[in-house]
C-alpha cells in the first residue's frame, strides 16, 4: 500500500501539473469509467508536423487515475502523434513505477485510453488497450 | 414447565462457526470483513451441508427411482419447505426457486410482465433501485412500451411517502420497491407501501435481497404480492435465490422458462406446463445449493433472527456515531431506528477506491462504488461512496479498526 500511495502518487492527485483545458484544440476526447464514476477528458495542440506542443486534462478521479493522467499528459509534450500511437499499457504503469492489481488498471489505464481514442479515433481502441 | 424462548447472542460463539474469519488476509493480518451487503459469509453448517450431499446423497431429482434420488428429492423439497416457513409463506408451492433476487425479478417482468401489461401501463418503482430491479423493468418497458416512475428519495435517505401517495393516484400496475436499501441501508415501510398499492388497484414486488438475511419478514403478514430474495447474502451458497409468488397469482402466471422438470407432458403439438413451483424451475436445478439455504435457513433461526436484527443496530449505532468523529466524512441515509446494518459514506478530497485500497491492506474488507444504485448515488450528485455493512459476526472492534484505518487514510492523503 505504501507502493501504492507513493509520494509521488499524492503529490500529482493533489497537484496536478497539467490539470486545465485547451480552447480552441485540435483534439479532445473524454471518457469514463462508470464502474468508479472517473471521467477524463484530453485536450491536444499540434504544430504542422503533427507534434503536439501543449496538452491538458480535466476529470474527476481515484489518486490512480489522477496521477497516471497528469504525468501520462505531460510525457507528451513535444511528441509526435505517430509516438503516442505506439503508447501501451506498460509505459503507464512505468511512469507510476508502481504495481498495480487487476482491479485498479482500468483506473491507471483510462487516460491512455482517453489518449488514444482522441488521437486514433474512437473505433479501434476497444482492440488497442485490453486490460486482461 | 415453560422453557424460556430467549437465547443467548455470543457473538463470540458465532464468530467461531465461520471458518473464514479466522483467515489471515496478508501475513499477520486478520479478516475484517465489512462487506456482507455484497455477500454474507458461510458458518460451518452450510459448507459442510453441500460436502453432506456431494458425499452421501448426489442425485438428480423429482425422476429418478432409485435411493439417491428420493433422498436427493425429498432434502430440497424439505429445504424449501423450511424457507418457506422462514419467510412466513402459507404453503411450500409459494416458494420458487431461482439463481438469485435478480433472477427472481427477471422472472417476474418475463413471466407475469408479458402476460400482464400492455402499452402504456406503469409500473411504479423508486430512485432507491438496486439495477437488479430497475433494468428487467427498462428492457420490458423497451420492448413493449410501459411507463415507469419514480418514487423519489429525500435528502435524509427516505422514500419520500407522500410523493409515493400522488404516484399512486396514476394507477400502476405494479409497484415495485426495495425492503432495505444497500447503498442507504433504509429500511422501508413495506407493509405500509403495500396497502397503499393494493388500495390503489396495484399489485406489488418487493426486493428483499437486504431484508431476509438481516430481519423477520414474513411475506403473509406484509400481504406483498411478490417477494424476492438472493441465499447467498444469508449465509447461503451462491446460485441460489427464491422468488415468492401469491398462489394464485403464481397459478395464473405463464411459465417464464421453458424445459424439463417445468412440464406436466409435452407432445409434438405442444406441452402442458407443471403444479407451481416447479412450473418456474426449468431444468435440473441447484439441488446442493438449495439444500444449503435451507441449512442457513436452520442456522439462522437457531440464533434468531431478531437477535441478528438487534446486533446489528447496536454495530450500526455505534458506527455512525464512530465515523461521524472522523474529519471530512459524510453519511448517507436515514436515522438508526429506520437503518439496516448499512452505513455507506464520502471523505472529502479522496474517492471511494483510494480509501477502499488502503483500508483492505489492513484486512478491513468495504465496498467502494456505485453497489449497483447509479441513479441513487446520481440524486445524491457523488460518483461513487464507500460502503460498511455488517452481518451477525461483526464486532464493535472491527468498527474501531475501521475508524483508525480511515484516519490512516487521512494521514496518507495528508488532507
Amino acid at each position: 500500500m505504501e507502493d501504492l500511495y507513493r509520494e509521488q502518487i499524492i503529490d500529482r492527485y493533489k497537484n496536478p501539473r497539467m490539470r486545465g483545458s485547451l480552447d480552441p484544440h485540435d483534439f479532445s476526447y473524454e471518457d469514463d469509467n462508470p464502474l468508479c464514476g472517473d471521467r477524463i477528458r484530453i485536450d491536444l495542440r499540434v504544430d504542422g508536423e503533427d507534434r503536439v506542443t501543449e496538452a491538458a486534462f480535466t476529470g474527476t478521479g481515484c489518486a490512480i487515475s489522477i496521477a497516471s493522467a497528469d504525468l501520462l499528459v505531460e510525457s507528451i509534450v513535444g511528441k509526435k502523434l505517430d509516438e503516442i500511437r505506439k503508447l501501451d499499457k506498460q509505459d503507464v504503469l512505468d511512469m507510476l513505477g508502481i504495481e498495480v492489481g487487476p482491479i485498479r488498471l482500468k483506473c491507471a489505464l483510462l487516460s491512455l485510453k482517453v489518449l488514444k481514442a482522441s488521437v486514433y479515433g474512437l473505433d479501434t481502441i476497444e482492440d488497442e488497450i485490453t486490460l486482461e | 414447565m415453560v422453557q424460556s424462548q430467549v437465547k443467548v447472542f455470543d457473538v463470540e460463539r458465532i464468530r467461531e462457526q465461520f471458518p473464514i474469519l479466522s483467515r489471515e488476509v496478508y501475513p499477520g493480518t486478520r479478516l475484517v470483513y465489512l462487506d456482507s451487503a455484497a455477500t454474507s459469509q458461510k458458518p460451518r453448517s452450510v459448507i459442510e451441508a453441500l460436502v453432506d450431499f456431494y458425499e452421501h446423497h448426489n442425485s438428480n431429482i423429482h425422476r429418478g427411482i432409485h435411493k439417491l434420488a428420493e433422498e436427493a428429492t425429498q432434502a430440497h423439497e424439505d429445504a424449501r419447505q423450511r424457507i418457506a416457513e422462514f419467510i412466513g409463506a402459507r404453503t411450500a408451492r409459494e416458494v420458487v426457486f431461482t439463481r438469485n433476487a435478480t433472477e427472481s425479478i427477471n422472472l417476474l417482468a418475463n413471466a407475469w410482465g408479458r402476460a400482464n401489461l400492455k402499452p402504456g401501463d406503469l409500473v411504479l418503482l423508486t430512485e432507491m433501485e438496486h439495477h437488479s430491479n430497475l433494468v428487467p423493468w427498462y428492457m420490458l418497458a423497451e420492448e413493449i412500451g410501459l411507463h415507469l416512475e419514480f418514487v423519489p428519495v429525500t435528502d435524509e435517505g427516505k422514500l419520500d411517502l407522500e410523493a409515493y401517495r400522488t404516484l399512486l393516484e396514476e394507477g400502476p400496475r405494479l409497484v415495485a420497491f426495495v425492503h432495505v436499501s444497500n447503498m442507504l441501508g433504509t429500511i422501508n415501510p413495506a407493509a405500509q407501501m403495500t396497502d397503499l398499492a393494493h388500495e390503489a388497484g396495484a399489485l406489488v414486488l418487493v426486493d428483499g435481497a437486504q431484508s431476509v438475511p438481516h430481519l423477520a419478514v414474513d411475506v403473509s403478514e406484509l400481504d406483498v404480492d411478490f417477494y424476492a430474495f438472493s441465499g447467498h447474502k444469508m449465509c447461503g451458497p451462491t446460485g441460489i435465490g427464491v422468488f415468492y409468488g401469491r398462489e394464485s397469482l403464481l397459478e395464473a402466471m405463464p411459465p417464464f422458462m421453458g424445459g424439463g422438470d417445468m412440464i406436466r407432458r409435452v407432445r409434438f403439438d405442444g406441452f402442458m406446463p407443471n403444479d407451481v413451483p416447479w412450473k418456474f424451475e426449468a431444468g435440473t436445478p441447484a439441488i446442493a445449493q438449495a439444500i444449503g439455504l435451507g441449512a442457513a435457513v436452520d442456522f439462522l433461526n437457531d440464533v434468531g433472527i431478531e437477535n441478528v436484527h438487534a446486533h446489528e443496530q447496536v454495530l450500526t449505532g455505534y458506527a455512525l456515531d464512530r465515523l461521524s468523529e472522523v474529519p471530512g466524512v459524510t453519511i448517507y441515509g436515514p436515522e438508526l431506528d429506520a437503518r439496516g446494518g448499512v452505513v455507506s459514506f464520502t471523505m472529502e478530497g479522496i474517492h471511494p477506491h483510494d480509501v477502499a485500497q488502503i483500508l483492505d491492506h489492513d484486512g478491513i474488507a468495504v465496498r467502494a462504488g456505485h453497489h449497483c444504485t447509479m441513479p441513487l448515488h446520481e440524486r445524491f450528485q457523488i460518483p461513487a461512496s464507500v460502503r460498511a455493512s455488517f452481518y451477525l459476526y461483526n464486532t464493535t472492534e472491527e468498527i474501531d479498526q475501521l475508524v483508525e484505518g480511515l484516519h490512516k487514510v487521512i494521514e496518507v492523503f495528508d488532507i
